[in-house]
């Protein structure tokens, strides 16, 4: 793509308009040529938006509870960003990107754009690009951009390199009372939210959560908030937006530095073991000693660490040392 | 390094249709053949649905009805398709749709009307290839 046709796409993106933050997207996930030249572009532009990650299990509401979140938002007139992932099939490489079926109504409103975004292989709950996705959002001017993760088990927390606020959706009934105790989603929360606390035992929940947050023993300035709603009728949004503003208005008093300086020694590192990959890995896997060591291996007449070692061999003198 | 560019494909229900189960049968189809399938569920506008294909940046529309209301709602999409120039979109159309409607529908831009039975295996071949074609 020449560069006259990156500056438009980027130009377009900055102003807001929504055929370039959706071409600018696609661009990144298919992790084009022009992708390092287009995020180098609009990375400048990032740092602006509230980012709000939304996770929990299947079935626990997301998708309902962020139409309800976004519509609370407009009333204020800020607009918002919405990336919703869900799982690419490890068998067919395909995706059901259904999430915005629960969003049809924000569908035709100006202000808020959604893109339903799969995994591609991504375990962490996220797609690679998710992040990319976010900063294209953040860039266009959007104020606050929540990002829906695919249903959350113990493993899928990437969700925390992203967002800001991370908000923990549970529902009574799907063995969360249990599941509370377990590490991963329960110890990345910022907030809580009991939905469908119409059900049965949503007290039980509610005691459940809020005895395994007393136990941990990890001082942290922010006591995570616990908050029921029915996210189907509406009830308990607005508490939430006040418990979301509350984190913000914390964050904005000095947290945030402290937290984007890890997520980006995290997005920094990631970077450079993408480009290790690329520089070295590929390479080496292009050589006829890397196969030799592979049927060596297969032989049992070495094991892959002593194998790495040969391959790395001198190459690494340079780093060992320093 | 490049990944494999995926077939982003939009199943959309304008109109008033009371269910979705071809529309659902459709998606997983192309869902098990590998591509990536944005479903916004019943009751869509030609407003909702061209605007879900533009944010999405899909490279194909299906679009699923039932009540007999394509004549009036499928000249509507296509002339907002073209408003918002997003005419390289392959667009194909599914579910009760008369035999005689078929020849003014593909003068609108609408590249097939693929009738109740169709195997599975004929649309999505029939995607591929005009995804293919078209790049």
């Amino acid at each position: 793509m020449p560069l006259s046709q990156i500056d438009q796409l980027v130009k377009g993106v900055l102003k807001g308009d929504r055929k370039s933050i959706a071409k600018t997207i696609s661009l990144i996930e298919n992790e084009m040529p022009e992708t390092q030249k287009l995020i180098s572009l609009i990375y400048p532009h990032t740092g602006n938006a509230h980012i709000i990650g939304v996770t929990g299990p299947l079935g626990s509401g997301k998708s309902t509870l962020i139409e309800k979140i976004a519509k609370e938002i407009r009333k204020s007139k800020r607009t918002v960003g919405i990336v919703a992932v869900d799982p690419t099939s490890p068998f067919s490489g395909g995706a059901f990107l259904g999430d915005r079926v629960r969003m049809q109504d924000l569908s035709i409103d100006e202000g808020v754009f959604i893109r339903s975004m799969a995994t591609r292989g991504s375990m962490g709950g996220v797609a690679k690009a998710t992040k990319d996705a976010v900063n294209v959002l953040d860039a266009s001017g959007k104020d606050v951009i929540i990002v829906e993760t695919v249903g959350a088990g113990q493993t899928e927390v990437d969700v925390i390199k992203i967002a800001q606020t991370i908000v923990v959706v549970l529902a009574p009934g799907l063995g969360d009372e249990i599941q509370a105790i377990k590490a991963g989603i329960m110890e990345i929360g910022n907030i809580f939210v009991v939905n469908k606390a119409d059900l049965e035992n949503v007290d039980n929940a509610v005691s459940a959560i809020e005895a395994m947050l007393e136990m941990n023993t990890q001082k942290k300035e922010w006591k995570p908030a616990v908050v029921k709603t029915i996210a189907t009728r509406g009830e308990g949004i607005t508490e939430l937006i006040e418990k979301i503003s509350h984190h913000k208005a914390y964050l904005d008093s000095g947290a945030i530095l402290a937290q984007s300086r890890q997520r980006i020694e995290i997005e920094l590192e990631e970077a450079v073991k993408q480009r290790l990959t690329e520089v070295i890995l590929d390479k080496l896997k292009r050589r006829e000693e890397f196969h030799e060591l592979v049927d060596k291996i297969l032989a049992k007449e070495t094991d892959p660490y002593t194998a790495a070692d040969v391959l790395l061999e001198g190459r690494l003198k340079k780093y060992k040392n320093s | 390094m490049t990944a494999e560019k995926k077939i982003r494909v939009l199943v959309a229900k304008p109109g008033l249709d009371s269910h979705d189960r071809g529309a659902k049968v459709v998606a997983r189809a192309l869902r098990d053949a590998g591509m990536e399938v944005i479903y916004t569920g019943l009751r869509q506008t030609p407003e909702q649905i061209v605007e879900t294909a533009l944010q999405e940046d899909v490279d194909v529309i299906g679009l699923s009805i039932l009540s007999g209301a394509h004549t009036v709602l499928f000249p509507r999409i296509m002339e907002l398709m073209k408003k918002k120039k997003l005419d390289d979109i392959l667009v194909f159309a599914g579910g009760i749709i008369p035999q005689e409607d078929v020849p003014a529908l593909k003068k609108i831009g609408i590249a097939e009307v693929f009738g109740p039975g169709t195997p599975t295996d004929t649309l999505v071949k029939f995607v591929r290839e005009s995804v293919r074609r078209k790049k």
